[in-house]
Order: C-alpha cells, then sequence, then structure tokens
C-alpha cells in the first residue's frame, strides 16, 4: 500500500529477516546466562548443556520461522488456533497421557504435545482478535465475553492440574483486555470479585496438593524437611550468596545438592548463590530490556490487533519472570512456572520463542505493510 | 469489522495503548521493585543468617576418637594396649550384586547367618555410600585369607580400629580394670560431666580398676575433622583436620613380676595379697584370687560367661584386695599395744599370766586364747610374739570401746584408704554409736573383750591392713597408697604422682613404735615367735605379724576342730609384714579366706613373696655388716 514510500536503502538486513536487532541481542544474551547457569545447576554436566544448546537453536528456528508470517495472517489463525486448542485441552483432560501426577501431555503418535503451551499463544490471540473487532475501549458486555475466553481455557488448563500455565494464560487474555483500554472502574470491581473468590477457589476447586503448597508457602518452616524443604533451601541458597555471589560453579547449595529442582523452577536460586545481588539485578536488566523492547514494538504496531497481542506477550514474559523469582525467595506460592529462557526444559522455551517471533513479526513487518 | 465499524479513530486507540502500556511498564517496575528489595532483604540483610544456615548445610564436624593411653608397670613392661581389631565392612553402592557378593563371602570366611541378618538390619537404616560392618573381630587368618581375594570383592573391605587388650589377662583384672563399650549410664555420667564432645567418637570407657579411675588421664582429647558435606551426608573433602590428643600413658608402681608370682601364690585359693612401699604408699602388687580374664569384657562378655563369673560361688568379680571385709584378727594387736602403751595402761614391763583363759569379774562368760593352755608370763613384746590372746582381752577391757575405736579410726581402720580404684570399701571399726544405729543396741563389755584380737564386729580390707601397718613402719606417717606412679610427659619422662599425705599419728612417746616394731621383729625372728618357722633362714630380716580370724563362733566348752567345720567357716589365714626389717622396701599383707591359722598357711605365702621380692631387686643374699648389728641388737634386748 505505502510500500513505495520506503526506500529500499533504508531497509536493513535485519529487516529484510524480520528480525528486531535490539529484541534479539536481549534475547541471545539472556541465553548465553542461562547456559552458564544451567551449567552450574546440573553439576556441570556436559551432555545437559549440549542438550539445552540444541532446545535452544531448535526455538531460535521457530522463532524465525514464526517472524515470518505476516501480523494479518496471525489474525486470520486467531480463532482457529483457539478452536483446536480449545478441543485438544478437552481431549487432554478425556485421553491425555498422565505425567509427574497431572495430564498435560497428549500423545498424537508422532509428536507428544502439551496443548496447553499452544494456548499461552492461541489465547491472547483470540482475546485480541475479538477486542480488535471494535472501537477501543471494549464496552462492557465485549469485555465480559472477553473474560469468558480466557476462563474457558484456563480452567481447563487448572483442571489437568497446571497451576502455573493456568495462571500464565488467564494473565495473557488479561493483559489483552487490560491493554485495549479496559475501564478502571470495571478493574476496581472485578478485583473485587476476584478477592471474593480467592474463599471459594480454596474451599472448592483447589486440589490437596495445591493447599499444602500455599500452606507451606505461608509458613515454610512449619514443615523444615517436607514440603518447606523446597523454600527453605532456596532462601538460603539466595540468602547466602549476597552481595556478590559465591562465584559461578562455586554455590555451595546447588553443587552440593542441597536445593531441589535446581535445574528447573529453582534455577533463579542457583544463579543468585553464585552471581549475588549484583548479578540478579544484571539479570533483572536484561528481562527489563527485552520486556522495554516488547513494550515498544507493541507501541509501534499499527493495528489494534498486533498492538494487543504485542504487549500481552510481553507482559506475559514478565510474569514468567515475576512469578519464577517471586516463588522461590518466598514472596509466591511454589507454582510450576520457569524462569523464561534459563530454566532447564524444551516446551516453555519452544513457546515463549513463538511469541516472540510474533513480535518480530509485528515489528518488522508493520513498516513493510503499513507505510 | 468493516460492516461494524463505522468510525474508527486510530490515533485515539494508539493514544489509549500507549497510556495503557505506560501504566503496565510502571507496574513491571514496582513489582521489579518488590522483588529486588525483597531480595535485598534475603541477600544483603539477612545474609549472615543464611550463609550460617548454608554452611550449617555444607559443613559437618566429624569427632575423630584420641587413641587411649597405654599402660606400664613400673619397670616399663605393657601391661594395657591398643590393639587393631579387623572387621569385614561393605559399602553397598559399590557392590552390584549383594546377594552374590554376600554368598561368595559365605564361602571364604566362616559366616553366620546372625551375622548377614545384623548386617541387613544395619544396612535399611543406611545412607548406600555407609560403610556397614558384616563381620566383626577377624582374626589375623581371616585378615589374610580375604586380603589374597580381594580384587574379587569391590565394595568391600577389611577397616581395622583399635581396642584395648591385656597382655597378661587374669593377672591384673583387679588392677587395671578393663574398658568396653559406652553404656546408657555411661553416657548420662559423660553428659553430667559435660564431656559429651569429647567422647564424641569413643568407642570404650574405663568401667573398673584404674581405667576407671584415670579415665580422664587415659582417655585423651578428641580430634575434630571439618568436612564438606552434599545433601546426602556424603563426604566431598575435608576443609579442616584438628587432629585428637592421645590419652597420657600412665606407669603404674605395680612391678608385673610381683604380681604374677602373687597370682602363683593364690592359685587355687581364695585371697589376696597387697605388697606396698610403705615410704612412698606405692602398690607393688595387688592380686585378689579367683580373677577372670578382663579381654572378655572389652567386646562385649557373652550372657554365659556373664552369668558364670557372676554366679560363682568363688565371686571372681570382687576385688578382695580392696573390697574384701575381713576381721583383723590378730594382725591388730600391734596398733592395740601401741595405745595401751600411749595411754600408759600398759609398760613395755607390764606382764600378765595367761592360763588360757580370760575371765571378767562377775560375767560367766570365758574367753579362750587360741593356745589352750595360755602362754604364762607375757609382756607387751611376747603378746605380740606369740599372739597372746588374753593379754589383748585384758588391754581391750582397760582401754574400753571408746578409746580404741577413736584410735583405731585415726589409723584409718573403718575408712576408705584412698586408692586409686572405686572398687574399695571402707569396713567397719565398731563404736558405740554404730552399734546403736546398726543394731539399735547398746554396747556391751563382752563386745570390747574380743575387741582385742581383732574380732566383734571390726572389720578391715586388706588394704587399709597394709596402709595401717605402713603407718606403724613409718612411725606415724601415713601415706595414701596408690597404685598409679605417674604418666609420660610430652618429652617422655615419667611426671610423677605427687605422694598423699594423710594426718600422721602423734604419740607422747616415740621409743613406743620401737616397743611395736620390736616385737613385729620377734614375731619373725625371735625363738616363740608365731612366724619364725614361715620365715626361717630368709636372706634378709623380716618383721610381721600374723592373723587368724575366727569366722565360726565355737560354743563355750567345745574345742575347735578344723575338720569338723564347714569349710566356707573355717579359719582366715592372714599375715601382715615388711622387709627389710631397718630399712623397709616392702610390706606385705596376705589373707587367705578359709585356710586356717595365719601362721602355717598365710606367713609361709608372705614370705614366698618377700623372697621373690628381694631375688628379684637383687638384695644382697649375704648380710651386710649394719644388718648383722641390728640383729644382734634385737638379740640382746630380747634377752
Amino acid at each position: 500500500m505505502k510500500r513505495t514510500q520506503i526506500k529500499p536503502n533504508q531497509v536493513t538486513f535485519l529487516q529484510r529477516i524480520h528480525v528486531d536487532g535490539p529484541l534479539v541481542l536481549g534475547l541471545l544474551v539472556l541465553m548465553a546466562v542461562g547456559l552458564a547457569t544451567l551449567f552450574s545447576a546440573t553439576g556441570q554436566d556436559p551432555d545437559q548443556l549440549q542438550r539445552q544448546f540444541m532446545r535452544m537453536s531448535v526455538a531460535l528456528v521457530v522463532m524465525m520461522v514464526m517472524a515470518q508470517v505476516p501480523p494479518l495472517a496471525y489474525r486470520r489463525l486467531s480463532i482457529y488456533a483457539f478452536a483446536i486448542g480449545i478441543c485438544m485441552l478437552i481431549a487432554v483432560l478425556l485421553f491425555g497421557d498422565m505425567g509427574k501426577g497431572a495430564q498435560r501431555w497428549l500423545d498424537l503418535k508422532v509428536i507428544r504435545f502439551q496443548p496447553s503451551e499452544m494456548m499461552k499463544l492461541a489465547v491472547p490471540m483470540m482475546v485480541a482478535w475479538y477486542i480488535s473487532n471494535f472501537n477501543l475501549p471494549p464496552k462492557t458486555n465485549q469485555v465480559f465475553i472477553a473474560f469468558v475466553i480466557v476462563v474457558v481455557p484456563t480452567v481447563l488448563i487448572a483442571k489437568q492440574p497446571d497451576l502455573g500455565t493456568s495462571l500464565l494464560i488467564a494473565s495473557s487474555g488479561i493483559f489483552a483486555i487490560f491493554l485495549a483500554g479496559m475501564s478502571w472502574r470495571l478493574i476496581g470491581f472485578l478485583t473485587l470479585l476476584g478477592g471474593a473468590f480467592l474463599p471459594i477457589m480454596w474451599f472448592f476447586l483447589m486440589k490437596e496438593y495445591q493447599k499444602q503448597r500455599v500452606i507451606t508457602f505461608m509458613n515454610p518452616e512449619s514443615d523444615p524437611l517436607g514440603a518447606g524443604y523446597h523454600i527453605i533451601q532456596s532462601k538460603i541458597a539466595i540468602g547466602s550468596g549476597g552481595l556478590h555471589g559465591k562465584g559461578w560453579l562455586e554455590g555451595t547449595q546447588s553443587q552440593l545438592e542441597f536445593l531441589p529442582e535446581r535445574h528447573t523452577d529453582f534455577i533463579f536460586s542457583v544463579f543468585s548463590e553464585e552471581f549475588g545481588l549484583i548479578g540478579v539485578l544484571g539479570l533483572l536488566a536484561i528481562y527489563l530490556f527485552i520486556i522495554t523492547r516488547g513494550l515498544i514494538i507493541a507501541n509501534r504496531a499499527q493495528d489494534a490487533y498486533s498492538k494487543l497481542l504485542a504487549g500481552s506477550i510481553t507482559l506475559t514474559f514478565f510474569v514468567y519472570v515475576f512469578v519464577n523469582m517471586g516463588m522461590v525467595s518466598g514472596l509466591l506460592p511454589v507454582v510450576g512456572v520457569p524462569l523464561p529462557l534459563v530454566s532447564h526444559g524444551g516446551t516453555s522455551m519452544v513457546t515463549l520463542m513463538a511469541g516472540f517471533g510474533i513480535l518480530m513479526a509485528i515489528s518488522t513487518q508493520k513498516r513493510l505493510l503499513s507505510r | 469489522m468493516r460492516k461494524r465499524q463505522t468510525i474508527r479513530d486510530h490515533s485515539a486507540e494508539a493514544n489509549l495503548f500507549a497510556r495503557r502500556a505506560t501504566v503496565a511498564i510502571l507496574i513491571v517496575f514496582v513489582m521489579l521493585g518488590i522483588i529486588v528489595s525483597n531480595l535485598y532483604v534475603l541477600q544483603v540483610e539477612q545474609y549472615e543468617d543464611f550463609q550460617t544456615r548454608s554452611n550449617g548445610n555444607r559443613i559437618k564436624v566429624l569427632p575423630i576418637a584420641p587413641n587411649r593411653g597405654l599402660i606400664y608397670d613400673r619397670n616399663g613392661v605393657l601391661l594395657a594396649e591398643n590393639r587393631p581389631v579387623f572387621s569385614l565392612e561393605l559399602i553397598p553402592e559399590q557392590i552390584d550384586n549383594l546377594p552374590i557378593t554376600l554368598g561368595e563371602l559365605t564361602k571364604l570366611l566362616p559366616i553366620s547367618d546372625e551375622e548377614i541378618e545384623n548386617f541387613f538390619a544395619t544396612l535399611r537404616g543406611q545412607r548406600r555410600f555407609k560403610p556397614v560392618a558384616l563381620k566383626t573381630l577377624l582374626n589375623e587368618e581371616e585378615v589374610a585369607r580375604f586380603s589374597a581375594q580381594k580384587h574379587r570383592f569391590p565394595g568391600v573391605s577389611i577397616e581395622a580400629r583399635l581396642s584395648r587388650h591385656y597382655p597378661f589377662g587374669s593377672t591384673l583384672t583387679h588392677v587395671l580394670g578393663y574398658v568396653a563399650k559406652i553404656n546408657k549410664t555411661d553416657l548420662q555420667k559423660i553428659v553430667e560431666a559435660g564431656q559429651e564432645a569429647n567422647y564424641a567418637a569413643t568407642y570404650d570407657i574405663g568401667k573398673l580398676g584404674i581405667e576407671k579411675f584415670h579415665e580422664d588421664l587415659l582417655h585423651g582429647t578428641v580430634g575434630f575433622q571439618q568436612v564438606e558435606v552434599n545433601n546426602q551426608g556424603r563426604i566431598i573433602r575435608v576443609l579442616d583436620v584438628e587432629p585428637p590428643q592421645p590419652g597420657k600413658d600412665i606407669v603404674l608402681n605395680i612391678d608385673i613380676e610381683l604380681q604374677l608370682a602373687a597370682q602363683r601364690q593364690l592359685e587355687g585359693q581364695r585371697g589376696s595379697i597387697v605388697v606396698t612401699s610403705p615410704q612412698t604408699g606405692g602398690v607393688l602388687a595387688l592380686y585378689s584370687s579367683p580373677s577372670y580374664d578382663p579381654n572378655l569384657f572389652v567386646h562385649g562378655i557373652s550372657r554365659t560367661n556373664y552369668s558364670a563369673l557372676l554366679n560363682s560361688q568363688d565371686r571372681p568379680l570382687i576385688n578382695r584386695a580392696t573390697q574384701g571385709q575381713y576381721p583383723p584378727a590378730s594382725t591388730v594387736k600391734p596398733h592395740l599395744a601401741l595405745l595401751g602403751l600411749e595411754q600408759e595402761i600398759i609398760t613395755a614391763n607390764t606382764t600378765i599370766v595367761d592360763h588360757g583363759r580370760y575371765r571378767l569379774p562377775n560375767v560367766d562368760h570365758v574367753w579362750r586364747d587360741w593356745k589352750r593352755w595360755g602362754h604364762g608370763k607375757v609382756n607387751v613384746t611376747k603378746a605380740i610374739e606369740v599372739s597372746c590372746d588374753t593379754f589383748y582381752y585384758d588391754l581391750a577391757y582397760q582401754l574400753g570401746i571408746d578409746r580404741i575405736s577413736e584410735a583405731m579410726t585415726e589409723f584409718g581402720f573403718g575408712d576408705y584408704t584412698g586408692i586409686d580404684l572405686y572398687e574399695e570399701s571402707d569396713a567397719n571399726m565398731p563404736s558405740r554409736g554404730w552399734k546403736r544405729a546398726r543394731f539399735n543396741q547398746p554396747w556391751y563389755i563382752g563386745d570390747t573383750i574380743p575387741v582385742g584380737i581383732g574380732q566383734s564386729f571390726w572389720t578391715t580390707t586388706p588394704i587399709q591392713l597394709t596402709h595401717t601397718v605402713n603407718t606403724l613402719i613409718n612411725r606415724g606417717e601415713r601415706y595414701v597408697p596408690q597404685i598409679m606412679r605417674g604418666f609420660m610427659s610430652e618429652l617422655g619422662t615419667i611426671e610423677l604422682e605427687p605422694l598423699k599425705s594423710l594426718r600422721p599419728i602423734v604419740v607422747n612417746e616415740p621409743k613406743n613404735w620401737n616397743i611395736v616394731l620390736d616385737a613385729m621383729y620377734g614375731v619373725v625372728n625371735r625363738e616363740d615367735g608365731t612366724a619364725k618357722a614361715a620365715f626361717k633362714d630368709t636372706p634378709y630380716i623380716s618383721a610381721g605379724k600374723t592373723g587368724t580370724a575366727q569366722l565360726f563362733s565355737v560354743g563355750q566348752n567345745e574345742s575347735y576342730k578344723e575338720e569338723d567345720v564347714a569349710e566356707r567357716l573355717r579359719d582366715n589365714a592372714m599375715y601382715v609384714g615388711y622387709a627389710p626389717y631397718e630399712a623397709p622396701e616392702m610390706s606385705i599383707t596376705v589373707v587367705l579366706e578359709n585356710a586356717g591359722g595365719g601362721s602355717s598357711n598365710a606367713a609361709p605365702i608372705a614370705r614366698n613373696m618377700m623372697d621373690f621380692y628381694f631375688r628379684n631387686h637383687s638384695f644382697a643374699p649375704q648380710l651386710s655388716q649394719s644388718d648383722k648389728e641390728v640383729i644382734r641388737k634385737h638379740e640382746t634386748h630380747a634377752d
């Protein structure tokens, strides 16, 4: 349409391959830090390091592929992705594989698949699609329907049960609604409603092990060798790291295996122990850089759908960071949320990078398309 | 959307989004601020607390047991040593197939089902990298047999631990005692003494004898190893080692040769021999018969063995030398003579005529002399030499129980000598108060008379008797008998234990000592002396006193016939003596239970011991000039 206004020499190489320079730089730095931390957290296991490196490579390829897709295509795909996702979530509940006591996997013979991961993207896409159909800010009834779109998959995932993912998915949808300009009065009202809902959740919806986690979170010292052990050891690791940290590969809590789940959910404790508060501030700076860049991309996006989707993906990424750091340092109850791009594990990394691929698509393709 | 949204204000929407995005980034900052301030609290404000807890996780302090001090005799002969004992230990995580390994081991070594059962019981409660003992106390042949095959058994090894061994076995049991595994009672005492840390790695503790009495000296100070462990407790590396300080090696006054001689002398008899050095109180030999092998107790005595010892009629567990309570009988006549002389009830020239019977005015009871027809005219000296009872009946009567009791208590009768053994009894010096308290009866005059011959509720222990005889020899100076001579200092010299003197006995007339000691000389060396026969032709000059303690009351008109009396009711034979007379080096007490008369049974054993002592101590067999003078002097004195 307005493509002719852009001179060919203004299109950089990165733009041509649909990569946002600052964002990819932030992500690569974060991945490097992640690899170094993982190497320490696995007790210096080169095999694990290699496998994580492979996962990162795959995730980067996925990101690149996602970046090539025009945002308009995402917009058209939204409703289908969401509908398929919902069907698969139901299928998981009915036929899913058990893994660690929760039904999360759908065995499609060829690949084992976690539909909830797909929903991390499908839900914000769907909400953004729905809301962007109307003028912003959305009206109350539109907000209500948007909430229904969020709540259905959230409940389905929570029933698997996977509290962490359902929390992330709920946030991603809510962020889209929030960014769309949902009125503050409604926000206030819903917050109160949510507060009133908590006791109902406690008594009717939460499973025993989930309640136990919350109790442990409130007072980890009540059961120092049982459920409280994780969080106590994690706090010891973080606290004993002090300002400067014990040094890379020198964290005694992690190297001597006092810290449980140290290469997955509790990898931040390893990082804090070895690099101290100064290292943590550096890590937070990287995260903050990525988040800021994501919001800038969202803000520069031309259409409402792209803005809402980019903003939602970015803020959900922050929720990962906040919940993970909060839970390992004792601020939040332990729900299974990894530290993005640092924790061991492929599935969530691929999803995250796919999200960043969409961001890059929005970032690099808008000018080509809209100006 | 084209249908429904007629007008769409893109810039207003962009502004709205920008405002919301700004709010969002502010919220992000606020929430990161919460994270950071929480981390600040953890990592800066509470840093020291968490660092302490982190170190508490990873650093463990493992105690290292000190080696127990050795025990030597006065000539440096090793009496208690630490020997390695071997046990076969398995580290489960290093063994691929436990049942096969156990099967192979059973073929190689005699391993009982019980041992395998115990092994599995221990295994269940332990980490897989911690060694578990399968068989303990392997002998050297078994160790060799396994060592040759060791390569076939990865994860199986022979471990050595030091354990106490008493090379002289039963010879020294009542002196050394023994060590054995720390039990609940011991642990309680350790805790009360605030010594838990010091005993953290210690396996055995002194249970009896010197091992118990000098436990503090022998034990040493625990060492520590500071190690880094992982969450399983596996040791990753050693951070710091503070080596333990071994216990002090101690040297006893005991002369093992003399001790062995004592054992030989008492073989097959119940009784005890105590040999001391009167000048120091040092105990040269102390043997109680029968004895038992202390090594049985070190590794836990079997129930059968223990009940055999416990139930034996001969009561081998009792240390007769320090716990055996016997009427002192005539051995205390010198002490009483001294008291009589001091109280001026008798003089050296006071004589009585002994017809073999003693009566009190207006009392029907007759007290017999051991010699039926009596000794005739006796003075104090002769009364000791021939052990005239009548003289002492009368002396006791005249002294009265109060004076006797007070003076004999001063000598140390009825009280602990303070020897370095916890196994000591105080025996009994009777008094009016004692009888009132014990029997709720008044003291009768008839009770006093036999006190004159060391009977009538009066009991003593062999060590106590020796102690009082030493007081006579030292003319009132008193030293606590001590088994320990000293301990080895770090420089390798002997740090001598200081002499422990007690309040001396002060006499009004020092010549009285001479009278009494001369009478003891007479017992051995003069014609009528009760030990004259036993000590015939000794190459040294000794002095002494015999004693025959009645355990069985003979009826008033009966005569005592040994063969009629049950063996356990027969008289105890006693002898106290010392030599050389002029410069005493050693004093001896011999007590033989139910052996009969002192002069015929105990005195010969005392003589054998003295012979042995002086032969071993290269005492010049030829009498020196001074010795001859001594003899001459005494012969003139005796007239």
